[in-house]
């Protein structure tokens, strides 16, 4: 589904992707999964049109989408969740709702709309309030709902743990872990690396703009090097 | 009492002008939190080329329509020339470039039409009405309602369309913007459009009464931007109200004290806003919870 192979970035004169490659296939979840400042936003920005690749390429769905720019990745199904300060915050959290639809203008998007006050009750409860008003977690929820109203075929989720209480980080990963059933493949990067990988069917592990180990997320949780380094065990 | 009333007709007529100057500034502070010092010549531009376009013998109409496009197409080449090219820069010095863009733009107007100052005919003659011992031009009901459905068109493109929200979420967030599928560079460009169309609908509206010249911009931009901060940047009904406003204290200081005043009032109204409540009448407080 999605295939990115030597792909090389740069801020400035400073290179900060080293030529990744990984692959993600339809209906997995996968994870990336390293330190604070290892390139994995950075990664995901490439993937979403943001951040310009200077070698290498990206694949989705056979499309070379390189060079695509970002409203032609959503339309055709590859949409980010980014963190969750990334929520528009003078707008209502039904008006967030909407723009994550925003290329749609069928009926689908009321019924995706339900869905989405479905998944995350809190967020119909607020639905009228200004979303800049929501807490971390609401706000994570929001971002990822948002993303939903796209129509992913993939979900590419951005440290959808950051901030947030234990109890509320299994809620947003069995969350994530429930998409499978919907059909959405999704790849979630993270710092929060047992977290990720206990709900993930592979994993990535990057360091300083490299990928060190590729391997079922189950290996990686038992792999002494990522016990130590990632686990803190 | 008719005195009064004729300072009343005068400030909502030039008020009604301030306040299609600022909805203009609002637009595009909205979808980039630039405020478009430029905003002023689209004004000129719009009463300008009608001019010239009406002499060379088209129809009042079409003139005006030409010229509202002609503007907006500057607008997008604004946008597409010097704002994008600067992307990334602050707002105070994409708020330069634009103080720059408007100087080019008076030096170029000076050269393609003239130093000279012109108008045209009234839309629908210029026999006054007489009101209650004060009279009011035909062109000043134009101006008025003109305003009045420039206002209820923005208004509602902002709070009732998905694309009005979209230019409201570029100016909050880009990225985000951009990561729900929002082509930000089309509605950077749409949103320059849009104000320099608005702009110089006023120049169209009000040239048969204030006449133009290459150079009214400059005063028309200032005095907007003193709507628009009074009412709250950002606001269209803010703009609206700010407008009509400044229009007023500036036909009452001008009548009751003394025409020297006039251009004072607009700037001691800026002045006094600023100290005692710098988010305007109708501007929100931001919240944000970090």
């Amino acid at each position: 589904m999605l295939s990115v192979n030597g792909l090389r970035t740069r801020y400035g004169r400073i290179e900060v992707l080293h030529g990744i490659d990984l692959e993600v296939h339809s209906g997995e979840i996968v994870t990336l999964v390293g330190a604070n400042g290892a390139g994995k936003t950075t990664l995901l920005r490439c993937l979403s049109g943001i951040q310009p690749v200077t070698e290498g390429t990206i694949h989705f769905r056979g499309d070379n989408i390189t060079t695509a720019p970002s409203y032609a990745r959503v339309k055709q199904g590859l949409v980010q969740a980014p963190e969750g300060r990334q929520i528009f915050t003078n707008l209502s959290v039904e008006e967030n709702l909407r723009l994550g639809a925003y290329q749609y203008r069928d009926a689908r998007v009321d019924k995706d709309l339900q869905e989405a006050f479905a998944l995350f009750p809190i967020l119909r409860e607020k639905r009228n309030l200004p979303a800049g008003g929501l807490s971390g977690g609401q706000q994570q929820m929001l971002a990822i709902a948002r993303a939903l109203m796209g129509r992913p075929m993939c979900l590419l989720l951005d440290e959808p743990s950051l901030g947030l209480a234990p109890i509320l980080v299994d809620q947003i990963l069995e969350t994530v872990k429930s998409l499978k059933e919907l059909d959405v493949t999704v790849f979630v990067v993270e710092q929060n690396a047992f977290a990720a990988l206990s709900i993930a069917d592979r994993g990535y592990v990057m360091e300083t703009g490299q990928i060190l180990m590729a391997a079922p997320a189950n290996d990686l949780l038992a792999d002494d090097r990522v016990r130590e380094a990632y686990l803190g065990v | 009492m008719s005195e009064f009333l004729q300072f009343v007709f005068s400030g909502l007529t030039v008020g009604a002008v301030y306040a299609l100057v600022a909805l203009g500034f609002t637009i595009i502070y909205n979808a980039s939190s630039v405020v478009n010092f430029a905003q002023g010549e689209f004004v000129m531009l719009g009463g300008m080329a009608t001019v010239f376009i009406f002499d060379a013998g088209v129809p009042i109409w079409g003139a005006a329509a030409l010229a509202i496009l002609l503007t907006a197409t500057i607008g997008i080449l604004l946008n597409k020339l010097a704002i994008e090219p600067a992307r990334g820069a602050s707002v105070v010095n994409l708020i330069i470039i634009t103080i720059g863009a408007s100087i080019f733009l008076r030096g170029l107007a000076q050269i393609v039409f003239d130093k000279q100052i012109h108008r045209f005919p009234a839309f629908s003659g210029d026999t006054p009405f007489n009101i209650a011992g004060a009279t009011l031009l035909p062109q000043s009901i134009w101006v008025l309602f003109g305003a009045a459905a420039v206002f209820i068109g923005l208004y509602a493109f902002f709070t009732r369309t998905l694309m009005g929200k979209a230019v409201l979420a570029t100016a909050n967030n880009r990225l985000a913007a951009r990561l729900v599928g929002i082509n930000t560079n089309f509605i950077m460009a749409l949103s320059f459009a849009l104000s320099a169309a608005v702009g110089a609908t006023a120049g169209v509206l009000v040239t048969p009464i204030t006449l133009t010249s290459y150079d009214i911009g400059v005063m028309l931009a200032l005095k907007g931007f003193a709507a628009a901060m009074l009412g709250g940047m950002g606001n269209p009904f803010g703009a609206l109200v700010g407008g009509l406003l400044i229009g007023l204290i500036e036909a009452t200081t001008a009548g009751y004290l003394s025409s020297d005043y006039k251009d004072a009032a607009a700037f001691i109204v800026i002045l006094l806003t600023l100290f005692v409540m710098p988010q305007g009448l109708f501007g929100q407080k931001s919240m944000e919870r970090v």
